[in-house]
């Protein structure tokens, strides 16, 4: 019994003293990150490629993702809604959501499954491989070369990604809206200068680059400490993923607490 | 100048509760193809990193060409490590770059030549090597275990180091493939002599270390227990390297 409760006590201290160690870790890999941002040289050609990377190579998907989010969004919305004459309501309801809250937590979450598994996956690879081993005997930094552009790409992306988002999202609520529930299209724009503001559009945009931060931080992280071998390196992507996605809708709560109130 | 390009002076290496490496004192000679001999887990590859400056000792000094390497600041370091070329176990290309490309990279990174003069050098670098035109403009992905070892003693020597360093350059290759990666390190070493050169590998293929090497370091479990020119190691009657010999 006294020997269970021992052995229960040391896995509860060594799960503790993992989870330290784990955020000790982090830390001082986003410092590292941080320092490296403003040193020299500054690589804009791999920043640029990143951008391009999670930018412009994730269009197509998000494209999908809010097209039917915005159409799905507002049909629920009418249909939720129906029985006390929902017809201006529709467009800022649906509007607001998406500038608010869908375009940057969906975009988000997208992103964090394409890009930040790619970050962890290409960056293993590199660790395993001994290829960031090269890249520090040759004298340079691989936070800098290989951390910096993908944490500076996502954060420049993702308000990007976010703004497709919305006017796809909105488009495809437009649509639904007026031409299959067959609402008023001035009725469903009308209001929303009456609903909406552009805090609500900073709000949204804010969240958006911190949420690219974020998983670009998440998945750099990851892959730096890739170990062993293929298995290291998938489980260091699933890692990057499941905490990137996690990490999106956390922190969403606490950004809109306090981002909401002051914009 | 010292005789020594490398010297180890009361290095000791410790890791939590462990000691990888216990009061090492030796140089490893200026201008000589000197072997870091020993089984696995003698210590070689960290006493290699101390030698890069990738580690720092517990206590003790790396000297590496009259350099305390393991005084020099982070930004220094880096500068500092232009003196090393390496050869990693399995080359360790960049996997998104072409053959030239992996070579023009440190030349990219490093120096102010223009596109033309890198073009110039790579080839002659990847011809010096034995790397076909056609070869050069392939992933490394579409290369010969060989082949990349090939391009990766290219890319060590792009920066025109004084110091190359082979972590077990051979392995997973078949004999013919390793003689002739240990032909065209001995070529390279020959070739470099005259502008202040060192060849540095760690190995545990006792034959070609036999073959090729000027000065042996055999390690284990941390210490050095022989450090001989070729012709005495193979005289040696430590009978753990007697038992190395006769493997």
């Amino acid at each position: 019994m006294i020997q269970f409760a021992q052995r229960q006590v040391t896995n509860l201290g060594n799960s503790i003293l993992n989870v330290v160690n784990g955020l000790g870790d982090f830390t001082l890999f986003t410092g590292k990150t941080i320092f490296w941002t403003f040193k020299p040289p500054y690589r804009i050609k791999l920043l640029m490629d990143q951008i391009y990377f999670m930018g412009n190579k994730s269009i197509f998907i998000i494209f999908l993702t809010s097209i039917f989010t915005g159409a799905v969004f507002a049909f629920q919305i009418y249909l939720g809604i129906k029985a006390i004459n929902p017809d201006s309501f529709i467009g800022p309801v649906v509007t607001i959501a998406l500038v608010k809250e869908l375009a940057p937590v969906l975009s988000g979450l997208v992103v964090a499954g394409r890009c930040g598994a790619a970050m962890a996956a290409q960056i293993g690879t590199m660790k395993v491989t001994e290829q960031i081993d090269a890249l520090e005997v040759m004298g340079i930094n691989a936070y800098q070369y290989l951390a910096v552009p993908r944490i500076l790409g996502a954060m420049i992306s993702m308000p990007l990604l976010s703004a497709i988002f919305l006017l796809v999202g909105y488009t495809g609520a437009w649509l639904i809206a007026t031409k299959v529930l067959l609402i008023d299209e001035v009725l469903y724009t009308q209001k929303l200068s009456d609903f909406m503001d552009l805090g609500m559009v900073a709000e949204g945009l804010i969240k958006a680059a911190v949420f690219g931060y974020l998983i670009g931080i998440i998945g750099t992280y990851q892959g730096f400490n890739v170990t062993g071998g293929a298995e290291g390196v998938g489980k260091g992507t699933n890692m990057a993923v499941v905490w990137g996605m996690i990490t999106v809708l956390v922190v969403d709560f606490f950004l809109t607490s306090f981002l909401a109130p002051i914009l | 100048m010292s005789q020594f390009a490398v010297e180890f002076k009361n290095v000791t290496k410790k890791l939590v509760d462990t000691t990888v490496l216990h009061d090492l004192n030796f140089g490893i000679h200026d201008g000589k193809i000197t072997t870091i001999l020993g089984f696995s887990g003698a210590g070689k590859t960290t006493l290699m990193k101390h030698i890069l400056g990738l580690v720092d000792p517990t206590e003790g000094d790396v000297i590496v060409r009259g350099t305390v390497i393991n005084k020099l600041g982070e930004l220094e370091l880096r500068e500092f490590r232009r003196n090393f070329g390496m050869v990693f176990q399995y080359a360790a290309l960049f996997d998104f770059l072409t053959s030239f490309e992996n070579v023009a990279f440190p030349l990219r990174e490093f120096t102010k030549l223009k596109e033309k003069e890198i073009e110039d050098k790579v080839l002659g670098l990847l011809d010096s090597v034995g790397i076909s035109r056609e070869a050069a403009y392939r992933l490394p992905s579409e290369l010969s275990g060989g082949m990349r070892k090939r391009v990766g003693l290219a890319r060590g020597l792009a920066l025109d180091p004084h110091i190359m360093l082979y972590d077990e350059p051979t392995s997973g290759l078949d004999p013919i493939t390793t003689h002739m990666v240990y032909d065209l390190m001995k070529e390279t070493h020959e070739r470099n002599l005259s502008r202040g050169f060192c060849s540095i590998i760690i190995s545990h293929d006792i034959h070609a270390t036999l073959k090729y090497s000027d000065y042996i370091v055999f390690m284990e479990k941390g210490r050095v227990v022989e450090h001989l020119d070729t012709e005495s190691f193979k005289k040696s009657e430590n009978p753990v390297i007697r038992r190395f010999l006769e493997l």
